[in-house]
């Protein structure tokens, strides 16, 4: 038995910051100390704690270290576990305004946990974790007393869309499945978190690979499929290892494979991975990869539920949106509305990046305010310096602005003024930031990662790239910029998927907001030309 | 003469796995080093799918490559969250440097440089990876301290 828990967060940006040689350094340390056999140190998720180097905490006392080095690992062990004193000097202490939960991080402004509930709190390579933490509970519940049907009319009765980026009704999408009669149907879980900025998918993934389990087992009951893949970015190596462990405890647990809960039901996955293509996180396009060929979107419709991969019905669902299912099933439709909009349920999860004194994943319900997310959550911008713009969702998102800090940030709010949630990264932007680089910055973006599929998207990225060009090179004049703004709408109206119909947004947003700093470049040549 | 028994025992791995094109490309990309077209005859060969449409997913995912790369892989971000919090100069430097422009390598075989998708790192912004390590909370100063390990490190070994 162990009297004490040592969590280190292993997720991808504490690793980033050296935390596999302090946990190295945690069990050489307490084998010297003849303390390993009473102490036990746990990897777990992200802690909710960013950008704040390396973070662990001490289990039962819930005391929080940020920052800690290897060279502190000696301190830390005999201060805090031999003589039961706190070295103050690494201590996380609550940030202004934090709520304290038990055995949870200290949290600042309105976070509530749902999707998010386990990260940090259990070791994701241990099934047991979960299932102590009502894990499969769900899955138990929907085989042994409810239809299919049943599971479809809960899940739409929370109201719960796509957390993707398109926010499609996801019981909807789960009835064109169901009504298919075909024998085959696969259950895809899209994790090629690709949008920069984005990286929720990763650390539930990383923090919480059951609940996604579980999740697309629910999803294969409910529409009557049997197979699961999950669609990993090869880049999220550790997403990938730790799922395929979940996978095999799971198995060995009989919580996947055939006849589940003793019921007619069988379900059983496999992890796929990505090589490398931001497209793949199109719908079509991932199972065109899957099918081991060059991730191109098809043309639509048939949609996926009716024809999907290897030209079955298939229901590709996003890696945040499967974790909110097990939960929806266990504690109902009406708990579930109970957070978040009338019209925009449940919780989103952000990511907040940038030029944001406190970046990192939070996860709040829908219809807060981008002040309450910049300046209560994320501590407000370094260096005193001013808020110039938020994009929302990804490089294909939205622009905000001052005016906007006050808008509830949901999928109706936003999408009255011509933005949206989409991935629910926010990229926050101080006020000495060139605007024009920037857009600049999104459209090489776009250049690069467009298929070459549809000529609209191909050249029309390239030609936007050439048109910023001659405005930074100061050759550039207002038709350019005008040039600028009419390709933009073209390619808006006509490319053929989604990547190139989303690209022109945030080119839009930046000139519609800020047209003068086009203008300014363009002005300047036409005088020095004169 | 290349040696390809590898390649087939990489395709009769999967065998049991439908459509593993990508999958089998990652393994023998893995064993040799990178797709030469040697290597993807023989993938063509094994698996009964045309040459032509193997060398186009080949060349479409950025994780395949059909040329030969430095021991160390430098991938940097350069996305809108690593931009604004100083991307550039810590790319410019480390260009400096190695004395690269992208998509190159040294010409000693060491250091290849290119970009990187967004690696979801965002909250430690400017970040770069290099092979499997990846790096965080760059400045110019630190990514050439890092590169100059490398650099001991791989003439070291050499």
């Amino acid at each position: 038995m162990h009297r004490t828990h040592i969590l280190i967060a292993m997720d991808a940006h504490t690793i980033a910051q050296g935390a596999r040689s302090v946990k190295e350094a945690l069990q050489r340390e307490l084998a010297l100390a003849a303390l390993a056999d009473e102490v036990r140190v746990v990897e777990t998720g992200s802690l909710g704690i960013y950008n704040k180097g390396v973070v662990l905490v001490i289990f039962p006392d819930a005391v929080y270290y940020t920052g800690v080095q290897v060279q502190d690992v000696s301190e830390i062990i005999s201060e805090h576990l031999i003589k039961g004193r706190v070295v103050e000097r690494l201590q996380y202490t609550d940030v202004p305004g934090a709520e304290k939960v038990a055995g949870q991080a200290p949290r600042a402004g309105k976070q509530v946990r749902v999707v998010l509930k386990n990260a940090g709190i259990i070791d994701p390579d241990n099934i047991e974790e979960y299932i102590a933490h009502d894990g499969y509970e769900a899955l138990g519940k929907a085989l042994t007393a409810m239809k299919p049907q049943d599971v479809i009319a809960e899940v739409k009765q929370s109201g719960l869309q796509g957390r993707g980026g398109a926010f499609f009704p996801t019981a909807l999408k789960w009835e064109f499945a169901a009504r298919e009669t075909s024998k085959e149907k696969y259950i895809i879980c899209n994790a090629d978190e690709g949008e920069p900025g984005t990286f929720k998918d990763r650390l539930i993934l990383e923090g919480d690979p059951h609940a996604i389990i579980e999740g697309m087992t629910l999803t294969g009951y409910a529409v009557g499929a049997d197979k699961g893949f999950i669609y990993i970015r090869g880049e999220y190596r550790m997403s990938i290892n730790r799922m395929q462990k979940a996978i095999e405890q799971a198995r060995a647990h009989g919580l996947l494979g055939k006849n589940l809960f003793g019921s007619n039901f069988s379900f059983d996955l496999e992890i796929r991975e990505g090589a490398g293509a931001y497209i793949c996180g199109e719908e079509t396009a991932l199972i065109e990869s899957i099918e081991g060929k060059r991730g191109e979107p098809r043309d639509k419709p048939p949609f996926p539920p009716t024809e999907g991969l290897w030209g079955k019905p298939t229901i590709v669902n996003n890696v945040e949106t499967l974790a909110n299912i097990p939960q929806i099933i266990l504690k109902g439709a009406a708990w579930y509305k109970s957070l978040g909009t009338e019209k925009s349920p449940g919780t989103k999860v952000f990511t907040m990046v940038g030029n944001i004194n406190n970046p990192g994943l939070i996860e709040v319900p829908m219809g807060i305010t981008l002040r309450e997310i910049v300046y209560e959550i994320g501590q407000g911008i370094p260096g005193g310096k001013g808020f110039q713009l938020a994009q929302m969702g990804g490089t294909t998102g939205g622009i905000l602005t001052a005016e906007h800090l006050d808008l509830p940030m949901s999928v109706e709010c936003l999408r009255e003024i011509g933005a949206g949630l989409g991935s629910g990264a926010l990229l926050v932007v101080d006020d000495t930031q060139n605007v024009v680089d920037l857009v600049m910055n999104f459209v090489e973006f776009f250049n690069h990662e467009s298929c070459g599929k549809c000529t609209l998207c191909r050249e029309g990225t390239g030609r936007l790239l050439e048109l910023l060009e001659k405005l930074t090179d100061g050759k550039g004049t207002v038709q350019d910029v005008a040039l600028i703004e009419e390709l933009a709408k073209i390619m808006m109206k006509g490319a053929f998927c989604g990547l190139g119909q989303a690209a022109p947004v945030p080119i839009l947003g930046c000139l519609k907001y800020f047209r003068a700093e086009f203008e300014k470049l363009a002005k300047t040549a036409g005088s020095a030309a004169a | 003469m290349q040696d390809l028994k590898k390649v087939d025992e990489i395709v009769k791995n999967y065998s049991m796995t439908k459509t593993p094109l990508i999958y089998i490309l990652k393994d023998v990309q893995k064993e040799y080093g990178f797709l030469s077209e040697t290597l993807l005859t023989r993938v063509a060969k094994m698996t009964n799918i045309p040459l032509s449409e193997i060398y186009g997913v080949a060349t479409f995912y950025s994780l395949f490559t059909t040329e030969a790369k430095g021991k160390y892989i430098v991938r940097c971000c350069n996305n809108a969250p690593c931009h604004v919090k100083g991307s550039k100069a810590v790319l410019d430097k480390i260009k400096e440097y190695l004395g690269l422009e992208m998509n190159e390598t040294t010409p000693d075989g060491l250091f290849t440089l290119e970009f990187t998708s967004c690696l979801g790192l965002c909250a430690v912004a400017p970040v770069m990876m290099i092979n499997d390590e990846v790096y965080g909370n760059l400045t110019p100063e630190k990514a050439v301290s890092i590169l100059k390990d490398y650099k001991m490190k791989g003439l070291a070994n050499a």
